[in-house]
């Protein structure tokens, strides 16, 4: 029981909540305009890779996954890999297809 | 490992006193042997609803043409037996029913790391399946759609899509919390000197398995519910009739189903993986290779789904790739098979019940695993896509492994939970039936499906008659079996001898605490010393008998 959650003793200001909740809505602004252009191949990546960033966003600092221990941003971690594996599988079969 | 061999004085978990009087002292409890208890009954009973309808199914087909029901009626059976089958049944069985009650005690832990969420995700489940049974009795008649849901006919179908998928998509959540749980219980409540590599094989498998419901399961869940959207609200996401892709879709279902398939087989594996030393007297031959290959199962069998899609207009790079990693799963399975078999070489076998169940499951998973490799084969997969050949492999794979591993363990664990023995005669008859007919079932399958039998036909040409035939014959067997089966438990259950301590001569942890086990499993937590399977007394004595 050494690894003790250290993130109940970590206090976030509320400005850096707002500051986060800001750059939220910059990126889903961001998507939006995004989808209105033809990327053609690019556009599931870009899609994701903003929603990756807006994930990576609230798992650090909402979840306060930043000030926990090593093990769970590696379970987060694994998590994320398998998830990026699973998107390139499905839509490299798209690229191919076409 | 360590030898506790604690005599509680404290009441086992059946007859202790809690805050909680009647059924409310099992519907509140927290528990997670009374919580496995429950998961039993309930997934038994969903067991025998499937198994009704298959059989039902195979009536039918005894005949071409008209038997016993009309064509709807059998879309919606096969698709319900399919439903209740993989969502309620395999999926859930082990790890709820025998990982609930065992990985606790298996670590030296009182309990799961979080009770609650453990009896949340058998209420999940309840609803779950209750749902997925009142959707037969609501307007618009029973889905018909397979369990696959596939698009565009899920979207266009007026029977009950709606209630179904939110049944799949309601126990999904049940499994991933269940998968959560045993994760952070592995982690962080391992008595004191079991380290990795001092844990027994089914909590490894349970881990691998854990993390697969983790990851996968929530793909499963956010594609149904787009399924519903798509049908309420008319969104173009997988029918192409408004815009969408339904190769997408099924790139989907599979991202989460096939993975499904292996949250399904590793506790099984890892039931086998207990029970093969124990009625073999030696030690498991190659422990870290099969605790390792959990975890290879686990990563590769994620990665494979397209597999079933080699027919749905795939790009040709895709199918190279995901056959070359079809191809790559074989490989920790194999390490498997071949180490319990070594484990068997010149092993003392006691041809006990379980192990018959045990024995039976490597023979048909092996059946299952080659077949799969067959229909893994780009050119095969062509020709054999879509007949009742592939049923067959998978009933092997889930029927003939799973569920064989599944009685394997309701065999060996039964006199722990219930403190009382079955009728061991009864449970080998009940075996033979269940086996040979199990193989006369599914084994026909495989004939009429490489000579061309489409699965999910309800009519067919007279020249397969002969192999329907011999398989409707089958499930009547393998149905007797079963019921045989679930009544010698019951008798046993009810005024079964009473069972000791340690009725197998295991060596794991669960075997050191009183029968049935008290209510926070041990008086004080154990040090474990050494590995779990240590049967070189046996061994020795068998050097020095030659």
């Amino acid at each position: 029981m050494q690894q003790e959650n250290n993130a109940h003793g970590h206090i976030v200001g509320y400005g850096t909540y707002a500051f986060i909740w800001l750059g939220l809505l910059a990126f889903t602004g961001i998507t939006v305009v995004a989808a209105g252009i033809n990327l053609g191949a690019w556009t599931v990546f870009v899609a994701l890779g903003i929603a990756s960033i807006k994930g990576l966003m609230v798992m650090n600092v909402f979840m306060h996954l930043k000030f926990e221990d090593k093990i769970f941003k590696i379970f987060a971690g694994v998590a994320f890999i398998t998830l990026a594996i699973f998107l390139v599988l499905t839509f490299a079969d798209y690229l191919f297809v076409r | 490992m360590a030898k506790a061999h604690v005599t509680s004085h404290e009441p086992d978990f059946w007859n202790v006193q809690t805050e909680h009087k009647g059924i409310w002292a099992w519907l509140l409890t927290k528990d997670h042997k009374r919580i496995g208890i429950m998961y039993l009954y309930a997934i038994v009973s969903f067991f025998f609803v499937g198994a009704i309808f298959g059989v039902l199914m195979r009536l039918e087909l005894i005949a071409p043409g008209k038997t016993i029901m009309e064509p709807q009626t059998y879309n919606s059976l096969f698709t319900l037996h399919g439903i209740i089958m993989i969502f309620l049944f395999v999926i859930p069985a082990m790890p709820a029913v025998f990982g609930n009650f065992f990985l606790p005690i298996q670590i030296g832990a009182k309990d799961v790391f979080f009770p609650r969420l453990n009896l949340l995700s058998w209420y999940l489940y309840i609803i779950g399946g209750l749902l997925a049974i009142t959707s037969l009795f609501l307007p618009g008649g029973p889905v018909d759609t397979g369990w696959t849901f596939y698009i565009p006919y899920s979207i266009r179908t007026t029977t009950n899509v709606i209630p179904a998928l939110t049944a799949a998509f309601i126990l999904g959540f049940s499994s991933i919390l269940t998968g959560l749980n045993f994760i952070t219980t592995i982690h962080r409540m391992r008595a004191p000197g079991m380290d990795w590599f001092r844990m027994p094989l089914f909590p490894w498998s349970l881990y691998a398995t854990g993390w697969v419901q983790i990851l996968a399961t929530p793909i499963i869940g956010i594609t149904l519910l787009l399924v519903m959207i798509e049908r309420v609200f008319q969104v173009g996401i997988f029918d192409p009739s408004l815009g969408g892709d339904p190769v997408l879709y099924q790139h989907l279902f599979w991202t989460y189903s096939h993975p499904a398939v292996y949250i399904i087989i590793l506790p099984a594996m890892g039931i086998i993986s207990e029970i093969i030393p124990v009625f073999a007297r030696k030690t498991i031959f190659g422990y870290k290779f099969i605790a390792y290959s959990s975890l290879a199962i686990a990563f590769f069998g994620s990665l494979v789904w397209g597999h079933h899609m080699f027919t749905a207009g795939m790009s040709t790079t895709a199918m190279f790739i995901f056959s070359f990693l079809t191809f790559l799963v074989s490989i920790p399975s194999a390490i498997k098979v071949f180490n319990w078999v070594a484990t068997l070489y010149k092993g003392s076998i006691a041809l006990e019940a379980p192990l018959l169940y045990a024995l039976a499951f490597i023979i048909q998973f092996s059946i299952g695993g080659f077949t799969g490799l067959m229909i893994g084969a780009l050119s095969i997969d062509i020709h054999l896509q879509d007949t009742s050949f592939i049923v067959a492999h998978f009933h092997y794979v889930m029927f003939g492994g799973a569920g064989f591993g599944f009685f394997a363990a309701m065999h060996y664990w039964f006199p722990k939970m219930f403190g009382r023995m079955y009728n061991k005669k009864t449970a080998i008859v009940a075996w033979a039936h269940v086996t040979i007919g199990f193989n006369l079932t599914y084994f026909p399958m495989f004939i009429m499906g490489y000579l061309g039998m489409p699965r999910r036909y309800y009519d067919y040409l007279p020249q397969f008659q002969p192999y329907h035939i011999a398989s409707t014959i089958g499930s009547w067997i393998l149905f007797a079996g079963l019921v045989m089966m679930i009544v010698n438990l019951i008798r046993g259950m009810r005024s079964g001898e009473k069972a000791g301590m340690d009725p197998w001569g295991g060596t794991t942890l669960e075997w050191t605490v009183d029968t049935p086990p008290p209510l926070e499993n041990f008086e004080t937590i154990p040090t474990v010393t050494t590995g779990p399977y240590d049967y070189s007394r046996y061994e020795i004595a068998a050097k020095e008998a030659q």
